[in-house]
C-alpha cells in the first residue's frame, strides 16, 4: 500500500491505494465520484478522461499512485455553484448528447481542447476529440457544440 | 402553443452533462459483493473439470461457483421467438456445465469483496477441456458429417422460413430479358453502446425479494423472463433500468449474467454486482447482422422489375437468444424494399456456429434487406445502362398509389419518394457530382468520385400483437402509458418504454403537454423501473414513439375526458357546452365560467364536490396495441472520394431526406438520424467482427474493432419530407435506426461507383483500404 494525496474536484484526499489501483478506479470506488464512467479497457473510448495538473488523462491509463500530489478535475467539479460552464452549456444547447455515457470525457477533452486552441476550426475539433468515442450522436452536434463554446468564450465566457 | 414540433432541449441532459448519473456500476448497496466471470477460451470444448477450490483460498473470496454448482439455480435462458414449428431450439445454461460452444461462454464465477480480488482469482480456478472441431463457415455446418455445435440436436441447421407471394418466380425469371445474381455478405457487428453492461442484485434475504438493476434496454421483458429462468416469483422481483448508456439492440437481451448475479445474491443473500470489461463484452455481449445473401433479381429492359428471389443463410451463433431467429425475419418483408414487382421469393436458413449469438443490433434484419434491395438495383441499373436514380423512379411505388399492398403482403400506408428524392437530389447537386465524376473518369484521375444512393423504407412500430403471434413470437407489441394529475397540479407520465439516450422524457412531455394544456415544464416523466413504471414492453425497433408515445397521447386524452365531467359539474353546464383550450375548460357563450384542469386536479382530490357516481380520479391509463406498422422512408445519397493508390475511401458529402411523419422535436430527430447515419456508414467502411480459423475472436478489444471516431466522419447534411403516418394518432412513424438501414448501401454503392471504371464490381463490407487495394489489383491483373 502506498500513501498518497490528491486533490479533485477542490477537496484533497489521503488514502492509502495499491500500487496497482487505476486512477478511474480511485475516483469511482474509494471516492465515490462516479460521475466519470469506464468505457473500455484498452484506452480508446475516451470516457473516463479528467483533468490532471492541466492536461486530460484518461484516467483508466494512470495510475492513482501517479496522481500523488496533483490535483484532479472531473465532470463533477466543472459547474461553479450549479452554474454550468460555457461547454456544459453548448452540449445542451446543441444537442451534444444523446446517451451522455461519453459526455464527461467529451466534455474535459474539448475543454483541454480549447485552453490550447481557443479557436479551433471544425476539422481540428474533430481530430482533437479522436480519442474519445461516441456512439449516438455521430459527432456532428458534439463538433458544433465545441464551436459554439468556443464562440461564446471568445466573447468572455469561461469555458 | 403547441409543443409538439417545437425543438426543446432536453430534460435528460442536466445530471448527464454534470455527472449526476446513475448508470448500473455507480449503485453501491452495504456489504456489495463483485462478480467475475471465468469464460472458455475455446470456441468448442468439451469441459471435463472445473474446480474452484484454490479459488475459494483466496483472501477476499466469498465464493466460487462452476456451471454445475449453478445448473440446479438456473434454466435455460429464453428464446422468446422460435420462428417456425419445427426450429431447433437447444438448451443454453447461463453457465456452462458439459460443453462450451463459443469462446467467451462462461464456464466458473468468483465472488469476492472488490473486482480487483475476483478478477485475480479467477486465474486460480482451474479447468481441463477437450477440445472440439469449431463450427465456422455457413455453408460447410449444413454440409453431411459437419461438426455439430449441438451434437444432440444432430444438425446445425435452426430453421427454414419460407415466403412465396405472387407470380412463380421461375416462370417469372424465365420470361424476363434481365435477369442479376449476386453474393453478399454481411458482416458480423458488435454493437458497442458505450456503456458495457452492468448488472446489480441487492436482495432482502428473510422474504426472499430481489431488486435487479441492469443496464437493460427491457426492464419488463427482464423481469418475466428471469422469473422463469431463476424460479424467483416474479412478484418479488423488482427490475430497475437506471441510466442506461445506449443499447442499439444489444440490450435488448436476456443475458445469462444477469440470471447468474441474481441466483448469486440469492444463494449468498448479499448484494451482487457484475460489470463487464469492454474487451469481455466483445465475447458475451451479443452481435449483430451476420448473414450471406444469394440475391436474383428478374426485370425487363426497360428497367420494370419482374420479381426477386433472395437466399439467406443466417449465423445464429452458438445458441438462440432472446431474439436470434426472428432478426431475420424482421427483414424478411422488406426486401422488394419500395418496389413494386410481381414476385417475390424468400427462404431464410438459421445456422448455427460456435460463435457468439447473434440478435438485433439497430436496424435488425432492415438493414440488411435495404442493403441487398438497393445493391442489386445498382447492378441492375449499370446492367442496363440507366441511371440509378432512373431506375428507382420506374419502379418505385407512386405517391398518388398509397395506400400500398407490396407485394410482400404489407401495406405501406403513406409515403411520397419522389418529394423525398427530389428534395436529395437538389441538397446534393447529383448532376455536378456526376459531371465531376466523368470528368475524373476522363482524365484519370488517381482519386476517383463515386455517387451512392439508397430509397429505403423499414417497418417500425412494433408490433400488431396480432401479427406477432402469426410470425410466432411469445409475446404481443403493445406499449402502455399512465397519466397522474397531481393536487398541485403538476403532471406525472409513466410509460412502458425504456428510454436509453432517446429523449422520450423530452418528447412525451411534450406530448403530454399538448393533450392537457399544461406546461412542459410541469410534467415528469416516469419510467424504467418495474414498481414504478409496471406495464410495459420496452425499447426498441424504433417502437417507442410510434406505440408508446400514441399510448402516452391516449392516457392523456382520457385525463381530459374524465375532467371534462368534473369540470361540466362544478360548472353546471352540460359537458357538451364545455371547450377545452390550452388546459381550460370554458362554457361556451360565458368565457368566465371556466376551470383549469389544475383546478380540476385539486377539487378531484378534495373529492367534495364531485358529480355522483364518479371516482375520485382523473388520472388515466391506456394501452396501445397499434393496428399496423408504420414505414419512415426517405431518399440517402453519398459522394466519396477514393485514392485508388493507397484504398482510402472518403465520404466527401452526405445527404439524407428522411420522411418520418409529423415530428415530435426535430432536434432530437437531427441527432437520431446522425447516429444512424454513423452507424450504418461504419458497417459499409469500419466495423467487422473477425474470427480466425479456430473460432477465436481476432477483433477483440477496442483497440482491434474501428468505431469510428469524429474525424472518421462527414458533416451529414439532414432534411426532411414529410407524410404524416395514418395508422396511429400522432402521424408519426419513428426514427430510431432510419439512418442505420438507409446509409451502408449508399456508402457502399458509392464506393463500388467510383471504382466501376476501374473493373471492380463489388466490394465486401467493410470497404477498408486494403479491400479496396485488393479489389484493384485484382481488377488490373
Amino acid at each position: 500500500m502506498t500513501r498518497i494525496s490528491v486533490k479533485v474536484d477542490g477537496t484533497v484526499y489521503q488514502d492509502e491505494v495499491e500500487p496497482r489501483l487505476l486512477l478511474i478506479h480511485y475516483l469511482r470506488d474509494r471516492l465515490g465520484l462516479t460521475g466519470t464512467p469506464i468505457g473500455c479497457d484498452t484506452s480508446n473510448c475516451g470516457v473516463c478522461t479528467v483533468d490532471l495538473d492541466g492536461a486530460s488523462v484518461k484516467s483508466c491509463s494512470v495510475l492513482a499512485v501517479q496522481a500523488d500530489g496533483g490535483e484532479v478535475t472531473t465532470v463533477e467539479g466543472l459547474a461553479t455553484d450549479g452554474e454550468w460552464t460555457g461547454l456544459q452549456r453548448a452540449f445542451h444547447e446543441r444537442h451534444a448528447l444523446q446517451c451522455g455515457y461519453c459526455t464527461p470525457g467529451m466534455l474535459m477533452a474539448a475543454r483541454d481542447l480549447l485552453r490550447e486552441n481557443p479557436h479551433p476550426t471544425p476539422d481540428e475539433v474533430r481530430h482533437a476529440l479522436e480519442g474519445n468515442l461516441c456512439r449516438c450522436t455521430g459527432y456532428q452536434n458534439i463538433v458544433r457544440a465545441v464551436l459554439a463554446a468556443a464562440e461564446t468564450a471568445g466573447q468572455g465566457a469561461a469555458t | 402553443m403547441s409543443e409538439v414540433g417545437t425543438a426543446r432541449l432536453r430534460k435528460e441532459d442536466a445530471r448527464l452533462l454534470t455527472g449526476q448519473t446513475r448508470w448500473t456500476d455507480n449503485i453501491d448497496a452495504p456489504g456489495l459483493l463483485h462478480l467475475a466471470v471465468l469464460r472458455s477460451p475455446m470456441a468448442h470444448a468439451r469441459i471435463d473439470r472445473v474446480d474452484v477450490s484454490a479459488a475459494l483460498e483466496r483472501p477476499g473470496v466469498v465464493a466460487a461457483f462452476s456451471g454445475a454448482d449453478l445448473a440446479p439455480d438456473l434454466g435455460s435462458l429464453p428464446c422468446a421467438w422460435p420462428v417456425t414449428e419445427d426450429i431447433v431450439l437447444p438448451e443454453h445454461p447461463p453457465i456452462a456445465v458439459d460443453e462450451v460452444r463459443y469462446a467467451g461462454d462462461p464456464v466458473a464465477v468468483v465472488v469476492a469483496r472488490d473486482r480487483y480480488t475476483a478478477a485475480d482469482a479467477l486465474e486460480a480456478v482451474e479447468v481441463e477441456y477437450t477440445p472440439l472441431p469449431p463450427v465456422l463457415d455457413l455453408e460447410a455446418a449444413l454440409a453431411e458429417g459437419a461438426p455439430l455445435v449441438h451434437s444432440d440436436k444432430g444438425t446445425n441447421r435452426c430453421y427454414d422460413w419460407p415466403l412465396r407471394t405472387g407470380e412463380d418466380f421461375a416462370a417469372v425469371r424465365q420470361r424476363a430479358e434481365v435477369t442479376l445474381k449476386r453474393r453478399y455478405h454481411q458482416q458480423r457487428l458488435i454493437p458497442n453502446a458505450m456503456e458495457p453492461r452492468a448488472v446489480v442484485v441487492t436482495p432482502v434475504a428473510a422474504s426472499d425479494e430481489y431488486t435487479v438493476y441492469s443496464s437493460t434496454q427491457i426492464p419488463h421483458i427482464l423481469r418475466v423472463m428471469l422469473a422463469v429462468v431463476t424460479e424467483v416469483p416474479e412478484h418479488r422481483l423488482r427490475v430497475v433500468a437506471p441510466d442506461v448508456g445506449g443499447g442499439f439492440g444489444s440490450k435488448l437481451q436476456v443475458y445469462g449474467e444477469e440470471a447468474i448475479t441474481l441466483a448469486v445474491a440469492r444463494r449468498l443473500g448479499r448484494p451482487v454486482k457484475w460489470t463487464e470489461s469492454r474487451s469481455e463484452g466483445y465475447l458475451a455481449t451479443h452481435h449483430g447482422r451476420g448473414m450471406i445473401q444469394d440475391v436474383e433479381i428478374a426485370a425487363n429492359r426497360d428497367g420494370r422489375l419482374l420479381g426477386l428471389k433472395v437466399d439467406l443463410l443466417v449465423d445464429m451463433g452458438a445458441y438462440l437468444m432472446l431474439v436470434t431467429p426472428g432478426i431475420p425475419i424482421l427483414g424478411a418483408f422488406m426486401y422488394p424494399g419500395i418496389y413494386k414487382m410481381r414476385s417475390y421469393e424468400l427462404g431464410v436458413t438459421g445456422v448455427f456456429t460456435t460463435r457468439t449469438p447473434t440478435d438485433a443490433y439497430r436496424g435488425a434484419g432492415r438493414p440488411e434487406a435495404t442493403y441487398a434491395i438497393e445493391r442489386i438495383m445498382d447492378e441492375l441499373a449499370v446492367e442496363l445502362g440507366l441511371d440509378p436514380v432512373e431506375l428507382r423512379r420506374r419502379n418505385w411505388i407512386r405517391h398518388e398509389e398509397f395506400p400500398y399492398t407490396t407485394i410482400a403482403g404489407l401495406t405501406y400506408d403513406s409515403g411520397n419518394y419522389e418529394a423525398a428524392t427530389d428534395k436529395a437530389l437538389a441538397l446534393f447537386d447529383y448532376d455536378k457530382l456526376r459531371a465531376e465524376q466523368a470528368d475524373r473518369n476522363q482524365r484519370g484521375d488517381t482519386v476517383r468520385l463515386g455517387i451512392g444512393v439508397s430509397t429505403y423504407t423499414e417497418m417500425c412500430g412494433l408490433a400488431p400483437s396480432r401479427v406477432l403471434r402469426d410470425l410466432r413470437y411469445a409475446a404481443g407489441g403493445w406499449e402502455a402509458a399512465s397519466v397522474r394529475m397531481l393536487p398541485t397540479g403538476k403532471v406525472e407520465v409513466v410509460t412502458g418504454t425504456s428510454p436509453h439516450g432517446q429523449g422520450h422524457v423530452t418528447c412525451w412531455s411534450q406530448i403530454a403537454a399538448d393533450v392537457l394544456g399544461v406546461p412542459f415544464e410541469d410534467v415528469q416523466v416516469v419510467h424504467g423501473d418495474t414498481r414504478a413504471a409496471p406495464q410495459g414492453m420496452d425499447t426498441y425497433g424504433s417502437r417507442s414513439l410510434v406505440v408508446g408515445g400514441t399510448a402516452v397521447h391516449q392516457a392523456a386524452t382520457k385525463v381530459v375526458d374524465k375532467a371534462r365531467k368534473v369540470a361540466a359539474h362544478l360548472l353546471e353546464a352540460s359537458e357538451r357546452d364545455l371547450e377545452f383550450t390550452d388546459g381550460v375548460f370554458s362554457v361556451k357563450g360565458s368565457p368566465d365560467a371556466r376551470r383549469t384542469i389544475q383546478e380540476i386536479a385539486f377539487e378531484t382530490f378534495t373529492s367534495h364536490d364531485l358529480p355522483d357516481g364518479v371516482e375520485p380520479t382523473i388520472n388515466a391509463g391506456h394501452l396501445t396495441d397499434p393496428d399496423d406498422f408504420s414505414y419512415p422512408h426517405g431518399t440517402h445519397l453519398c459522394a466519396v472520394e477514393v485514392d485508388t493508390e493507397t484504398g482510402q475511401t472518403r465520404i466527401r458529402s452526405y445527404v439524407a431526406v428522411d420522411d418520418v411523419g409529423r415530428v415530435i422535436n426535430p432536434m432530437i430527430v437531427e441527432g437520431q438520424v446522425h447516429g444512424g447515419l454513423a452507424q450504418g456508414i461504419a458497417q459499409a467502411l469500419y466495423e467487422e467482427a473477425v474470427y480466425d480459423d479456430e473460432g477465436n475472436l481476432v477483433s477483440g478489444t477496442m483497440a482491434d474493432y474501428l468505431v469510428p471516431s469524429a474525424p472518421d466522419l462527414p458533416e451529414f447534411v439532414t432534411e426532411r419530407a414529410r407524410t404524416p403516418a395514418t395508422t396511429n394518432p400522432l402521424g408519426v412513424k419513428g426514427v430510431g435506426e432510419a439512418g442505420t438501414i438507409a446509409s451502408t448501401p449508399a456508402v457502399v454503392g458509392a464506393v463500388v461507383d467510383a471504382l466501376r471504371p476501374l473493373g471492380v464490381r463489388d466490394l465486401r463490407m467493410p470497404c477498408t483500404p486494403e479491400r479496396v487495394w485488393q479489389a484493384l489489383k485484382e481488377a488490373s491483373a
